[in-house]
C-alpha cells in the first residue's frame, strides 16, 4: 500500500481502473497463480524424486544425475527411481524417498497400465494417459508452461523489433517511411503457414528456431500502431523543444516519444500474447510445431482427435487451452480499461 | 421582463469519490433583449454556469446541490429530457469557443444548419433549405449559398463561427449563450463576429449571455457584467459602473492585470546578435505522377530581422501569416534559405553536431504550456535535460541545484522539483518552459506566443518575468504574438507580417501610434478597440 501511494496519480488511476474490472483482476491473479505453479514444473511433476535419504547421506535426484551404482545397483547409467528394484535398494539401507505430487514427467511412460494406452483416468493417472502411456496431467503442466513461455518470448521479442521499426518509420517519415511501408506490405503477403510447413520438412524445429521463424513474421503487428503514435508525436511542442535543446534523435525517440506511445502498445500486448499462444498450439496440432515428444497442448488436442474413444484427452486439452486464452483475454480487457483515459474509476 | 432567473446555483463534480464544487451559489437574471457578460479566469466556473442553463453537464458526475434556473417560467434543474430538448436549440441556443471542433466534419453546411429546423419546426427539406439560405445571408455568408454541399473543412475559422451562429439562430431563440465565441479567432475576425452578434441582437431582439475572459469585449459589448472567481460572483452591475468604480478587490485586480508599460530602451551601442538576410521558407506543392514541383507556398518570403542584446523584436500577424514559421526557421528547426547570422557565425549549412553547441545560446518557449512539456517526465528531468545535453553542471547533484536555481528565478518553488507537469496550472507550466530555456543561460530566445494560452492576470505576470529576465541576462528576444497588447508591453521594434511578407516595420511607438499601412491600421483597430475597418487585405 505504501508503494501505491508514492506512484504518480496517473499510474494510480490506472491501477484503480485495472482493479475496477473485477473479472480481469481475478483473471490476472488466476493466471499468475497458474503460471507460478507451472513454472517450477520439475518440482510438481517429475519421474525423479525431489529428495532421497540413502545410507546416512542426502541426494537430490531432480537436480543431479546419480548413477545406479551409487545405490549399489548394477548399471553405470542414471538410476531409474521408478524401478521397484532401485526402490528396494534404497529401502534396504534405511533410506526413504520424497516424490513430487505427480510422479511422472512429461515423457515418463507408465508401463504398468491396467488397460492398453490411452488408459482412462485413475487414482494413479488423474486424467489418464495419452496413447503412448504418458501421464496427461504432467503433460498439461509442462505444456501450459511451454505455451506461456513461448508466447511471452514471442510477444516481447516481436514487440521490441516492431516498436523499433515503427518508431524509426514514424519519427523520420518521408522516404524511410514510404519504403518501409511498401516493404512491410510485401512481407505481409508471404504465406506464413506454407513457409513454416516447408521449413519444418527441411529442418526439425526446436523451441528456439521455431521462435526465430515466428518472430520473422509476427513483428509487423505493432509497427502500424507505433508508427502512427510517432507520426503524431513528432510535431508536438515538447519534441520541438527537445530538438531546440540539441537533444539527439535517438534520445528524443526513447525518452520523449516512446513513453507516450507505450500506452497504446501495452494495451495491445495481452492480445498479441494470446495470438502467439494460439499460433503455437495450432502449429503443434498440425504437427509442424515443437519437436516430437515435447509436451505441447496442440499435440494433446491432436491425440484427442485421433482417439475419440478416449474423451479425457481432447476434453482436458480443450479445457486448459480455453481457460488460458480466456484468462488472457480478460486480462487484456482490464489492461485496456486501465489505459482508457475516458474511463473513470467507478 | 425577466427571461432567465438563476438563484443560488451550485454545481458539484464528483470524481473518484472526491467532490469538487465548481460553482458555489451564484444568482443573476437576464431580461429580454439584454446582454449580460460573465467574466472570469479559467476555472472560475463561468462556463459550467452557462452549461447548466441547458443542463448540458455530464449528469451523474455533475450535480446541483442547491439552486434553481428558471427560463421563462420553466424550471430547468431536474426537468425531463423531453422538456429540455424542446428548449435546447429552439428557445435557448449556444455558440461554442472552438469553431474547428464544434461543427461535425462529416456533415455538409446545409445539414448542419437545417438540423435544428427539421428537429424543432418540423420543416420539410425544401423549406429548411430556403431558411438555411436566409440564415446564411443573415450571418453575412451570402456568398456561401451556392456551396451548401461543402464540408466544414473548406471554410475558414471565421466562416465556421458564422455557420455556428447561423445554426444557433435558426429557430430565433430568445436567449443566446455565447461561450467565448471569439477566443479562437484572429483579432480582425473577432471584431467582425462581435459586430455581427450586435447587429443580430438588434434585429431579433434576443438576450445574450456572453462568457469571456476578455475585458475589452465586455466593455464594448455588454450592458451588465458579473465578475466570477472561484465559483462565486463577487461583483455585478452595469458595465460602466463596475469598470469605472470596481468595489471588490478581485475586480480591481482583474482590471489592473492587463499587460501594461513598455520595455526599457536598448543601450545604443549594443551590436546586433542575430541577423537574418532575405530568409525564405518555401514549401513545394507537388503534383502529377512524377511529383514535380509546380509551385511553392511561400510561408516566409524574404525577411530581414536584426536583434540586439536587451532588445525585443515583436512579430505580429494573423494565423497563417508565417510568424511561427519564421521563428522555427531561425532556430533551424525547419529548412530555410537565406542568411542567419548569430554572433558573427553563419548558422545555415551547419550540421547537427556543429549546431549543437549553439543550441545552448539560442532557446525557445512555445505557446501551449500543456503540449510543450513531456507529460511523463518530472520537472527536474524536463529542465535538466538541456544541462545534460550540453554537459553543464557536471554531477547529478550540481545539475539538481542548477535546476532549483532556475526554478527560483522564474518564480517557482524549488521544492516542487520532483513533481510532474500535470500537477501545475497553465501559468506555472509556462514558467517551467521558461526555466527550461533559461537554465542554459541563452543569449537569444524565440518566444512563440508564450502568453496566448494563459489567463489575463497570468499573462501580465509572465510579461513581467520575461522583461526582468531580459534585463538580468542581456537577453535578445524574438517575440511572436497575435496579441497586440502584450506585444506593446514587450517590444522595442515590431514587424507586421501578412502572407509571409513584412507589410510594415518600425519602432513599437511608430507602429502602434501611427500605423501607415491599411492592414496594420485594421489590425490595430480590431485588436485594441474591437472595431472593424474596411480593408481589402482583411479576410473574413
Amino acid at each position: 500500500m505504501a508503494l501505491f501511494r508514492v506512484l504518480d496519480p496517473i499510474t494510480r488511476r490506472r491501477l484503480t481502473n485495472f482493479r475496477g474490472n473485477r473479472r480481469g483482476y481475478w483473471a490476472f491473479w488466476a493466471f499468475l497463480f497458474l503460471f507460478a505453479i507451472t513454472l517450477p514444473a520439475e518440482l510438481i511433476a517429475n519421474n525423479k524424486p525431489l529428495f532421497v535419504w540413502y545410507d546416512g547421506e542426502p541426494y537430490v535426484p531432480f537436480l543431479v544425475a546419480y548413477p545406479e551404482t551409487d545405490f549399489d545397483g548394477d548399471f553405470q547409467t542414471e538410476a531409474d527411481y521408478r524401478d521397484p528394484f532401485v526402490q528396494e535398494l534404497i529401502a534396504e539401507k534405511d533410506g526413504w524417498i520424497v516424490w513430487p505430487l505427480i510422479p511422472y514427467s512429461y515423457q515418463t511412460i507408465n508401463y504398468d497400465l491396467p488397460t492398453p494406452a490411452p488408459s482412462a483416468p485413475s487414482a494413479e493417472n488423474w486424467l489418464g494417459t495419452d496413447d503412448q502411456g504418458r501421464d496427461v496431467v504432467a503433460r498439461l503442466i509442462y505444456g501450459f508452461r511451454i505455451s506461456v513461455l513461448f508466447g511471452l518470448a514471442l510477444t516481447i521479442l516481436s514487440s521490441v523489433v516492431g516498436i523499433a521499426a515503427g518508431a524509426v518509420q514514424g519519427y523520420y517519415g518521408g522516404w524511410i517511411d514510404l519504403l518501409a511501408q511498401r516493404a512491410l506490405e510485401v512481407w505481409g503477403g508471404v504465406p506464413v503457414l506454407y513457409i513454416l510447413i516447408i521449413l519444418a520438412s527441411v529442418i526439425i524445429p526446436s523451441f528456439w528456431t521455431l521462435l526465430g521463424l515466428m518472430i520473422l513474421f509476427s513483428w509487423t503487428s505493432l509497427v502500424g500502431l507505433v508508427r502512427a503514435e510517432f507520426l503524431r508525436a513528432r510535431n508536438f511542442d515538447y519534441v520541438r523543444a527537445a530538438r531546440a535543446l540539441g537533444v539527439t534523435d535517438r534520445v528524443i525517440m526513447v525518452r520523449h516519444v516512446l513513453p507516450n506511445a507505450m500506452v497504446s502498445t501495452l494495451t495491445f500486448l495481452p492480445f498479441i500474447l494470446n495470438g502467439s499462444v494460439t499460433t503455437l498450439t495450432a502449429l503443434d496440432f498440425l504437427g509442424f510445431g515443437l519437436p516430437p515428444g515435447s509436451p505441447s497442448l496442440g499435440e494433446l488436442l491432436n491425440q484427442g482427435r485421433s482417439n475419440l474413444q478416449a474423451p479425457w484427452l481432447g476434453l482436458s486439452g480443450f479445457v486448459v487451452v480455453a481457460l488460458m486464452l480466456s484468462l488472457l483475454t480478460f486480462i487484456g480487457e482490464a489492461v485496456r480499461d486501465a489505459f482508457d483515459p475516458r474511463k473513470m474509476p467507478s | 421582463m425577466t427571461l432567465l432567473d438563476i438563484k443560488d446555483l451550485a454545481v458539484r463534480f464528483t470524481v473518484e469519490g472526491r467532490a469538487v464544487d465548481a460553482v458555489k451559489g451564484v444568482g443573476f437574471t437576464i431580461d429580454k433583449g439584454e446582454t449580460l457578460a460573465l467574466v472570469g479566469e479559467s476555472g472560475s466556473g463561468k462556463s459550467v454556469t452557462a452549461l447548466s442553463v441547458l443542463q448540458l453537464l455530464p449528469q451523474p458526475m455533475a450535480s446541483h446541490p442547491t439552486g434553481s434556473i428558471t427560463f421563462d417560467g420553466l424550471e430547468m434543474v431536474g426537468a425531463s429530457d423531453k422538456k429540455l430538448r424542446s428548449v435546447r436549440g429552439n428557445r435557448v441556443s449556444m455558440i461554442f469557443q472552438e469553431p474547428m471542433t464544434s461543427l461535425n466534419p462529416l456533415h455538409n453546411i446545409e445539414k448542419q444548419i437545417s438540423e435544428p429546423l427539421i428537429l424543432h419546426k418540423n420543416m420539410s427539406r425544401t423549406e429548411a433549405r430556403k431558411r438555411t439560405g436566409e440564415l446564411l445571408e443573415l450571418v453575412g455568408l451570402g456568398n456561401l449559398k451556392g456551396r451548401l454541399k461543402d464540408f466544414p473543412h473548406t471554410l475558414s475559422g471565421g466562416q465556421r463561427q458564422r455557420v455556428m451562429i447561423a445554426m444557433a439562430l435558426a429557430n430565433e431563440p430568445d436567449l443566446l449563450i455565447a461561450d467565448e465565441p471569439t477566443t479562437a479567432l484572429d483579432v480582425t475576425v473577432q471584431a467582425q463576429i462581435l459586430k455581427l452578434l450586435k447587429e443580430l441582437q438588434a434585429k431579433l431582439g434576443m438576450a445574450i449571455l456572453f462568457i469571456t475572459h476578455d475585458l475589452t469585449i465586455v466593455r464594448r459589448f455588454s450592458d451588465r457584467v458579473c465578475v466570477m472567481t472561484d465559483g462565486l460572483i463577487v461583483e455585478a452591475g452595469p458595465v460602466a459602473e463596475v469598470f469605472d468604480n470596481p468595489q471588490h478587490e478581485y475586480t480591481r485586480h482583474l482590471l489592473a492585470s492587463e499587460p501594461k508599460g513598455v520595455p526599457e530602451p536598448v543601450p545604443a551601442d549594443n551590436r546586433p546578435l542575430l541577423e537574418t538576410d532575405d530568409l525564405k521558407v518555401w514549401f513545394p506543392i507537388k503534383r502529377g505522377v512524377f511529383r514535380r514541383t509546380e509551385s511553392y507556398i511561400k510561408a516566409v518570403d524574404g525577411i530581414d530581422v536584426t536583434v540586439r542584446p536587451r532588445e525585443t523584436i515583436g512579430v505580429v500577424g494573423e494565423s497563417g501569416s508565417g510568424k511561427t514559421t519564421l521563428g522555427m526557421a531561425i532556430l533551424r528547426l525547419i529548412a530555410s534559405k537565406g542568411g542567419i547570422r548569430f554572433d558573427g557565425k553563419d548558422l545555415q549549412g551547419l550540421d547537427f553536431k556543429e549546431l549543437r553547441p549553439l543550441r545552448q545560446e539560442i532557446q525557445v518557449v512555445f505557446q501551449d504550456p500543456y503540449g510543450s512539456l513531456s507529460p511523463r517526465m518530472s520537472i527536474k528531468d524536463i529542465i535538466g535535460e538541456g544541462l545534460k545535453v550540453h554537459g553543464m553542471g557536471g554531477t547529478e547533484a550540481e545539475r539538481r541545484s542548477l535546476v532549483g536555481e532556475a526554478m527560483e528565478e522564474v518564480g517557482l518553488e524549488p521544492g516542487m522539483i520532483d513533481r510532474y507537469p500535470h500537477e501545475f496550472s497553465g501559468g506555472q507550466r509556462q514558467r517551467i518552459a521558461i526555466a527550461r530555456a533559461m537554465v542554459l543561460r541563452p543569449r537569444f530566445v524565440v518566444l512563440d506566443e508564450p502568453t496566448s494560452a494563459l489567463d489575463m492576470s497570468v499573462q501580465a505576470q509572465i510579461v513581467e518575468l520575461l522583461r526582468k529576465l531580459q534585463m538580468d541576462h542581456d537577453l535578445a528576444y524574438l517575440f511572436i504574438s497575435h496579441d497586440l497588447r502584450v506585444v506593446r508591453a514587450m517590444s522595442h521594434h515590431v514587424l507586421v507580417m501578412k502572407d509571409g511578407n513584412v507589410v510594415e516595420t518600425g519602432s513599437a511607438e511608430a507602429i502602434f501610434d501611427a500605423p501607415q499601412v491599411g492592414y496594420t491600421k485594421a489590425l490595430m483597430a480590431a485588436a485594441l478597440n474591437l472595431e472593424t475597418i474596411e480593408d481589402d487585405s482583411v479576410r473574413a
